[in-house]
């Protein structure tokens, strides 16, 4: 009887050790995001908050240049997106690129020892050519989302060659032959914050135009139409939005009214947008990069790797907690200026304010 | 034997908990006792700052009128009373009148000489209420994740906390919970159906008893777990439910930030997959 008890005893420690181990133990740190009693909060454990910041750290800027002197494009050939820059600010901008990118690899990741910089024989320079169009172009076209912090090339990257947070279109696991595949109940899919929802809400979303919008803006049926379906699709969505902020549902929404744009916070506004801005990123920039790309660097169905919340996001409401790098990097802050490149120079100076961070 | 003749022999003084004979005598059917008063009294007051809050918000409207709990800047110190005070003093009325009826329970227990299994049931439920308003705002330390007072409020509430944790459904304790007061509705209205069936005959039929009763149960699913059984299964589902309520709200923020999905992640986890 006694052995019986012991064993029961180290039983029921061994249980309990385990299920706490799992565990945030209090106190927690929270954040009110609604009106009192709206239930509309954020709860984290402070271990995770110091993750997250530990994880969000601003590499240092290297000391500025002057945007006086040649430009870039003048005296290097075959400059189609930075050409406007001084040749001292472009080189300064190839230098952090490089640590930001591929730090264990060098300028040679992108250029071809022995030949000239000009050539663009290896796909990760022309890749990254348009990588740099494609932030100039967030910075300068889509303030509604990135405004305020803009992005670099280190929000993504973070000296990988490959931002670690991409996404490739979803191939169903095997299954029964004759019955069409859901693309749910597949466990331990980070996509959707591990839920059985469908695991690739982000082909329709952020590749394919269409609106994430299912629920009823009515408080009784009046016509709206939305599929079981498409309902958890967006909800799947959703949860990445979430899980790639660091947030919950209440971040944006007073869940009472998920549809109801005056009972949500203005930082819903601010997603929608990036939504529109992502789905641009990956039709208009990435998309094209595909036919340049080798196997390794695509999913199984032969198509690029695209961004998504978590690419930028990785974990925290704002990239890198909301620091502004951009002010560091102005030169990335707007696209190049289209016309020939002797005369419209000068304006371009004026455009991106480059006087400014020297 | 009228009822009240009946009860007569029943109604003795003695047996209470607190204050001796003060309030020991019964106006008509009630007795009153001392927590007869404290919850009359706790009660009603907190019922006059309920409507007192009414009158100073926007609306009449019985749906909509809402007591919110203060902002969580107040941490666990005292707030305004318009914003939120009044759902602190409304919270600590609430408790207090639910905490008298129990011991008002217990007290009529002790005076019939019979067991607490009532106030012990009921305790259940006031735990759950506690767990909501007391436990886990103090573990969260802010009274301002209490849940709001009022019909739409408190259900928006819940919805918000539910999201929280971005898919509430996958907290294994709400789904004990829910699991428990589906079988508590199974439990009681088989329960119902067999003693109706059994001493409500149609025209003709004559009252049946427990062996019918067993029989039938027997038949049907091989197993009649009797007539005590049947009510101590009763207690059981009904605590059931309410307990882990408690449980899956208290352990929602204090003990788990991340969204309850991940919490699953444990099963993917274990090494026998490897």
């Amino acid at each position: 009887m006694k052995i019986f008890t012991m064993k029961w005893f180290a039983s029921a420690a061994a249980l309990t050790a385990a299920l706490l181990s799992g565990c945030d133990i209090p106190p927690q740190e929270s954040v009110q995001r609604g009106y009192r009693g709206t239930g509309m909060e954020a709860i984290y454990s402070p271990e995770a908050l110091q993750e997250v910041v530990a994880a969000n750290q601003v590499p240092d800027a290297i000391p500025a240049v002057s945007s006086e002197g040649p430009k870039a494009g003048d005296i290097y050939q075959n400059v189609q997106v930075l050409g406007h820059l001084s040749v001292g600010e472009f080189t300064r901008l190839m230098a952090a690129i490089t640590e930001w990118v591929s730090p264990e690899q060098g300028c040679n990741y992108c250029h071809v020892p022995g030949e000239g910089f000009e050539t663009d024989t290896l796909y990760t320079k022309k890749v990254s050519r348009v990588m740099i169009a494609m932030t100039q172009n967030a910075n300068e076209n889509w303030d509604a989302h990135v405004g305020g912090a803009g992005v670099t090339c280190y929000t993504c990257h973070r000296g990988n060659n490959v931002p670690e947070y991409v996404w490739t279109i979803g191939v169903p696991p095997r299954h029964a032959s004759g019955v069409v595949h859901q693309m749910q109940n597949v466990a331990h899919q980070e996509s959707n914050a591990y839920a059985s929802l469908p695991f690739d809400p982000f082909t329709r979303y952020l590749l394919e135009d269409n609106a994430a919008r299912v629920a009823g803006d009515t408080a009784l049926p009046t016509g709206h139409e939305s599929s079981i379906e498409s309902t958890e699709y967006v909800y799947s969505l959703m949860m990445h939005y979430s899980d790639a902020l660091g947030v919950n549902c209440t971040h944006c929404h007073n869940t009472r009214a998920f549809a109801a744009w005056d009972q949500s916070n203005s930082e819903r506004v601010q997603a929608w947008h990036g939504q529109q801005m992502v789905k641009e990123m990956n039709n208009a920039y990435i998309n094209p990069t595909n036919e340049w790309l080798p196997a390794y660097r695509q999913g199984p169905l032969g198509d690029a790797q695209k961004v998504n919340c978590a690419t930028c996001h990785q974990g925290a409401y704002q990239p890198l907690l909301g620091a502004n790098m951009l002010a560091d990097y102005p030169n990335l802050s707007a696209l190049a200026p289209v016309a020939a490149p002797a005369e419209p120079v000068e304006e371009a100076e004026g455009v991106i304010m480059s006087g400014e961070a020297n | 034997m009228s009822m009240l003749t009946f009860e007569k022999k029943y109604r003795v003084r003695g047996g209470t908990l607190l204050g001796g004979d003060l309030f020991d005598f019964w106006i008509g059917p009630f007795w009153v006792g001392f927590f007869g008063v404290t919850t009359l009294f706790f009660a009603g007051l907190g019922t006059a700052l309920l409507v007192y809050g009414a009158a100073m918000g926007p609306t009449w409207n019985i749906w909509q009128i809402n007591i919110a709990p203060p902002d969580l800047s107040y941490g666990l110190g005292l707030a305004p009373l318009m914003e939120g005070g009044l759902w602190q003093i409304i919270t600590i009325c609430a408790v207090a009148a639910f905490a008298s009826w129990a011991l008002r329970q217990v007290e009529l227990s002790r005076k019939l000489g019979m067991g607490l299994h009532i106030p012990f049931a009921f305790s259940f439920a006031i735990l759950a209420y506690v767990t909501l308003v007391i436990v886990r705002p103090v573990l969260l330390g802010a009274w301002g994740h209490g849940f709001p007072y009022g019909i739409l409020s408190h259900l928006d509430w819940v919805s918000n906390v539910g999201y929280q944790f971005l898919h509430f459904h996958y907290n294994p304790a709400h789904m004990l919970a829910v699991t428990f007061f589906f079988t508590t509705a199974l439990a009681l209205s088989m329960h119902g159906s067999l003693i109706l069936m059994a001493t409500d005959p149609r025209e003709g039929e004559t009252v049946k008893t427990g062996e019918h009763e067993n029989t039938f149960f027997r038949d049907d699913i091989g197993y009649s777990v009797g007539a005590l059984g049947i009510h101590r299964l009763g207690v059981f589902v009904a605590i059931s439910a309410a307990f882990w309520s408690a449980v899956c709200i208290v352990i929602s923020g204090p003990f788990w930030t991340r969204g309850w999905p991940e919490w699953w992640n444990w099963w993917l986890e274990l090494p026998v997959w490897y």
